[in-house]
């Protein structure tokens, strides 16, 4: 009888143990799967659009606040505030807040910089692409007051549009969006 | 308590902030069409100083804020070279200033800006604009910025402000080459059809 139920006793934490190594092992493989379904995911996602077919980001009436960034890889100062752009759009979402990177990087460098870029930087918000060399036509209907330089950001909520010809710190950034919030 | 210790210093950072976002403000003043763009006296990779009253013969000039590490002004390079090759000759000799902070940008050092030059065979000065005090006189924001101005008995006008042309991905695919409309409208005495146009670039980093 005794030793009936050490036997159990064993059976049972054997038991136990093979099966918290078995959640280890689908937790692992969960998470390589996440990994590798992001970096598919951004192969496939870059969205490239002429200013006719990237017009529609900046028109958007649905009552939240959309950050949109232009920007490049090339863009040193750009680059410098994308980490304050992801912060933004991970603190923010929940308060109806999207962030909208547009690239203005060389098409020709899609391939070999942008997307490694999107990868290498874990970038969370929507990238997009936008490629129109008819560049006199389509800055001013961004902003009237755009010179082209970048990096340039326009933050709306339906017909409340400001626009920023500048660099951004997280807490200035934060602060132009919260006008919108309350 | 705690409370309004929060309180406090956040309406301290929000000072400060608001306070750098003053300072940080854009130039927005510089020249507009019909100014008259004041002389400079900026060092040429050869390490002669250059001045546009230098040029007794010229009718005018094809100013551009351009640099070794924007990859605009990179694009455009053959061009400029190009506008100058085509148009000095005529009296509108190109000048290429390099506005940026070498600090930020050491790519853009002086004696990168002289190896830049001598690689690229730059029939123009290039100049830096050492102090930062000349891009804001002008107003450039980015490179490449270009300025067309014209030589008078008042001073050098500016006639033209803006991009170059409007492809700067392939320069065979241009359709409308704006300094050089400008150039060549001056060149006949007719009135310049696009005085102002936008194109992407690098901000100037100061």
């Amino acid at each position: 009888m005794k030793l009936k139920v050490l036997f159990i006793a064993i059976l049972v934490i054997a038991s136990c143990k093979q099966d918290k190594k078995a959640i280890e092992l689908v937790s692992k493989d969960a998470l390589n799967k996440e990994t590798s379904e992001k970096i598919a995911q951004n192969d496939i996602d870059l969205e490239i659009y002429d200013y006719k077919g990237f017009e529609k980001f900046l028109n958007k009436k649905d009552d939240n606040i959309y950050v949109i960034n232009f920007w490049a890889t090339w863009c040193a100062p750009c680059v410098k505030e994308l980490p304050y752009f992801e912060k933004l759009n991970k603190e923010y979402k929940s308060k109806n807040v999207e962030v909208v990177l547009v690239s203005l990087d060389f098409p020709h460098l899609y391939e070999t910089k942008l997307k490694p870029f999107i990868d290498d930087k874990n970038l969370m918000s929507k990238v997009i692409a936008l490629n129109d060399v008819d560049m006199n036509t389509w800055i001013p209907k961004v902003d009237k007051n755009w010179s082209g330089s970048i990096p340039a950001t326009i933050i709306y909520k339906n017909d409340n549009k400001k626009f920023y010809e500048q660099s951004f710190s997280f807490e200035e950034l934060e602060k132009e969006v919260q006008q919108y919030l309350n | 308590m705690k409370k309004t210790i929060n309180l406090i210093s956040a309406t301290c950072l929000v000072l400060l902030i608001s306070a750098f976002a003053i300072v940080k403000a854009p130039i927005e003043d510089g020249y507009k069409i019909g100014d008259i763009a004041e002389d400079f006296s900026l060092k040429n990779v050869n390490g002669k100083m250059v001045s546009l009253a230098d040029y007794k013969d010229a009718k005018g000039f094809i100013v551009t804020f351009t640099c070794n590490t924007c990859p605009y002004a990179v694009a455009y390079e053959d061009r400029i070279i190009a506008l100058d090759k085509k148009y000095a000759p005529k009296g509108y000799p190109v000048i290429a200033i390099m506005p940026n902070n070498v600090a930020v940008k050491p790519g853009d050092s002086f004696d990168a800006m002289q190896k830049r030059a001598e690689n690229k065979g730059f029939t123009f000065p290039y100049l830096i604009d050492a102090k930062q005090t000349v891009y804001p006189k002008f107003g450039a924001t980015k490179t490449p910025h270009m300025y067309v101005l014209e030589k008078t008995k008042k001073g050098n006008v500016v006639k033209y402000i803006g991009a170059i042309d409007d492809n700067y991905q392939n320069a065979s695919a241009v359709k409308t080459k704006y300094v050089e409309n400008a150039v060549d409208a001056l060149l006949i005495g007719k009135e310049i059809e696009q005085t102002e146009t936008r194109a992407i670039g690098c901000s100037i980093k100061v």
